[in-house]
């Protein structure tokens, strides 16, 4: 169905071979998926990159800091109750709600967009790593501290290499949760694929909102599956032998 | 610094183990008495005075007044029923436990104040079900203490290997394996290995065989009492299977209830002797029984029996069953070793050829043989007797039920006897320390 009043915000068309397609879009015409996906391929990579990147530096900054807070918490019952009930709590604060409630804070961008999506990702980390360090036998713990390691070194040598496998898991559900999550960046003005999805919802009913939904989607998607292959192979190549399943 | 007699006489003890070890680095290793390098491989002694452990919240001690001296090169077994707190005694020695009160001397030292984790680094530590970290490989397990101590690579790598070695595992085939590998037995070599790794002079076992079947465990107290036989070093071995105190105990202490002792003494007098209800209770039935295996058939009268080689000619061994004190002469065969018993019967019916004629031998006992193990064989022969072997299987000579009877006859009124006489010098000594402290403060 031809819209009159087609979208011409497109940013892109800096190329002389895309410059007729473009026209042809901007004037209205309804393109297929794949020609979209061919116009536009340079911005949704920018955008794929930038979703990636994101995700990539929050979950690192999440992982330091959900791990430092399970070895803080996790010899202690109430310590670690409280932690991992305070991760359920953020998570269940509806993303757009937070990001909404730090633009005030520290304004629109790239901030917001960074908090949100480190406080979304400690949860499944924190827990993980409470449940990792609490599983290891305390045969071993006695037997390190037995043969005369200091606290630091049974923590760095026997512990937390033990309790790696399930804060490797954590840290991929972390991903897959913030791979969607990073999408409402947009909404403050963030990076990502989130911009393709919002300006597709925004114009829904134009000629290729659904395109641009359907892009930004699939590129999560995508994303999403990259990452847990990178998962697959960091697990094997840091998960000792000797624990491996 | 001065050594005390203890560790002067097991420095002086067997050399074993090889050089490098010993050569190691006898400052990093040794606690105190033995720093001055004169002590290889030599145990400390470990002094326990007046050592309570009290948990809050709880009205009885855990443990309570503790006074154990256990002399250096010994191997000291802690045996009790469970919850009597032999557990928490052991890890109060090297402070895995905090004792609440009194105090922990080694060798010359109180290290009852000292830092924890550089006491524990000089105390051998191995526990039930090896406790050997699952994500490294044996190697890196055995290395541990050696790297916290800061050895160079080069010297730690051969040290791995000498344990491995000593524990009876090929370092090749083995240190490259991960704990999940290995069987139950090989787990627990290793974890020795790794306690043993940085020579320290004094050595913790907590129950290390509990997990492992009958038969390795059988193979490991074996293991541990030839290791011992090289190193002297001081062991405090906790268990709660009596069987094992006596097997493996130079000395043992049987704990009831709150880690008071029972009776501290030699296997032999507490089988012979024991101090009280609760511990004839806790050596349980059959002590007789269980003292035959603390003696060795080397220990008892092996007596002579006529024999004859399978090269004699038929003639000689029919001449000297004839004219023979017994009617039964041991075939051996050509190498000496114990083949045939001969009837005078059996060689009506021979008819010229010694092939058929006799019954073959079909159990033997070697000199180091445990009593138990010879009465066994002694019982299942049914004539009574069982032929004894050397180290190549060779005849030395014949045990049978009476010698037997006799020689356990004598073993026990003899201990009987070394028991009423160790408790009439414990009481002198007793005396004359009591003597001498109140000259001492008047």
């Amino acid at each position: 169905m031809l819209v009159a009043h087609a979208a011409t915000q497109v940013p892109c068309a800096t190329q002389a071979t895309e410059a007729t397609e473009t026209n042809e879009e901007a004037r209205g015409a309804r393109v297929s998926f794949w020609e979209y996906l061919g116009n536009r391929h340079a911005q949704l990579l920018a955008d794929s990159l930038q979703h990636a990147s994101a995700v990539l530096q929050c979950m690192v900054a999440a992982t330091v800091i959900g791990v430092v807070i399970g070895v803080v918490t996790y010899r202690s019952e109430w310590a670690g109750d409280v932690a991992t009930i305070t991760g359920a709590t953020i998570l269940t604060v509806p993303s757009l709600a937070l990001i909404g409630l730090l633009i005030p804070l520290v304004g629109l961008g790239v901030a917001p967009t960074v908090i949100a999506l480190t406080l979304y990702g400690l949860l499944p980390i924190v827990r993980n790593a409470i449940v990792g360090l609490r599983g290891v036998d305390p045969a071993l713990v006695d037997a390190a501290r037995g043969i005369g390691m200091s606290r630091l070194r049974q923590l760095v040598k026997v512990e937390l290499p033990l309790a790696w496998p399930p804060i490797l898991t954590g840290i991929r559900v972390s991903t897959q949760m913030l791979m969607g999550i990073a999408a409402i960046a947009a909404f403050a003005s963030g990076p990502g694929l989130g911009n393709s999805i919002f300006r597709g919802v925004a114009s829904l009913g134009s000629a290729n909102a659904l395109n641009q939904v359907l892009a930004g989607t699939l590129g999560i998607v995508v994303l999403a599956l990259l990452f847990d292959a990178a998962y697959v192979l960091i697990g094997r190549l840091t998960i000792p032998r000797g624990i491996r399943a | 610094m001065p050594e005390t007699p203890e560790n002067t006489t097991a420095g002086t003890g067997p050399d074993s183990g090889g050089g490098s070890s010993a050569a190691g680095s006898p400052g990093e290793v040794s606690l105190t008495a033995g720093g001055g390098g004169g002590s290889r491989q030599s145990g400390a002694p470990i002094k326990l005075e007046g050592l309570t452990k009290r948990y809050s919240g709880s009205s009885s001690p855990a443990v309570d007044d503790v006074n154990l001296e256990i002399k250096a090169g010994e191997i000291v077994v802690l045996v009790g029923p469970s919850g009597c707190g032999k557990s928490t005694l052991l890890k109060m020695v090297n402070r895995l436990i905090e004792p609440t009160s009194g105090r922990i001397r080694i060798g010359d030292e109180d290290v009852t104040d000292m830092d924890a984790v550089k006491l524990r680094r000089k105390i051998g530590y191995a526990i039930q079900s090896s406790g050997l970290f699952p994500h490294m490989t044996v190697a890196q397990n055995v290395a541990q203490v050696p790297k916290m101590a800061g050895w160079p690579k080069a010297r730690i790598k051969a040290r791995v290997e000498e344990m491995l070695d000593l524990v009876g595992l090929d370092p090749a085939e083995f240190q490259g394996r991960y704990p999940r590998q290995l069987s139950g037995g090989q787990q627990q070599r290793v974890g020795v290995a790794r306690a043993l790794a940085a020579d320290p002079p004094v050595l913790l076992m907590d129950e290390p065989f509990g997990a492992v079947d009958p038969i390795t465990r059988d193979h490991l107290q074996d293991e541990l009492i030839r290791l011992q036989h090289e190193l002297r070093k001081t062991i405090v071995f906790v268990t709660h299977d009596f069987d094992e105190a006596i097997k493996l105990g130079d000395r043992i202490a049987v704990l009831r209830e709150q880690s008071h002792i029972a009776q501290f003494d030699t296997p032999e007098a507490i089988l012979t002797n024991p101090a009280d209800d609760f511990v004839s209770g806790f050596v349980g039935a059959g002590a007789a029984l269980k003292r035959l295996n603390l003696t060795r058939v080397r220990d008892v009268g092996i007596v002579d029996f006529p024999t004859a080689t399978v090269e004699e000619p038929l003639e000689t061994i029919s001449g000297m069953l004839s004219t023979g004190t017994t009617n039964e002469v041991l075939l051996l065969d050509r190498k000496q070793r114990p083949y045939k018993w001969l009837r005078r019967g059996d060689l009506a019916h021979a008819k010229g050829s010694l092939a058929r004629a006799g019954t073959l031998v079909h159990d033997t006992v070697t000199r180091d043989a445990t009593l138990r193990d010879a009465l066994e064989a002694v019982l299942t022969d049914n004539a009574g007797r069982v032929a004894v072997t050397g180290r190549r299987g060779e005849y030395t000579g014949v045990v049978d039920m009476e010698t037997l009877m006799n020689s356990v006859h004598d073993l026990l009124d003899a201990d009987r006897l070394e028991a009423i006489e160790h408790q009439h010098s414990v009481s002198d000594q007793q005396a004359r320390r009591t003597y001498a402290a109140q000259e001492g403060l008047t």
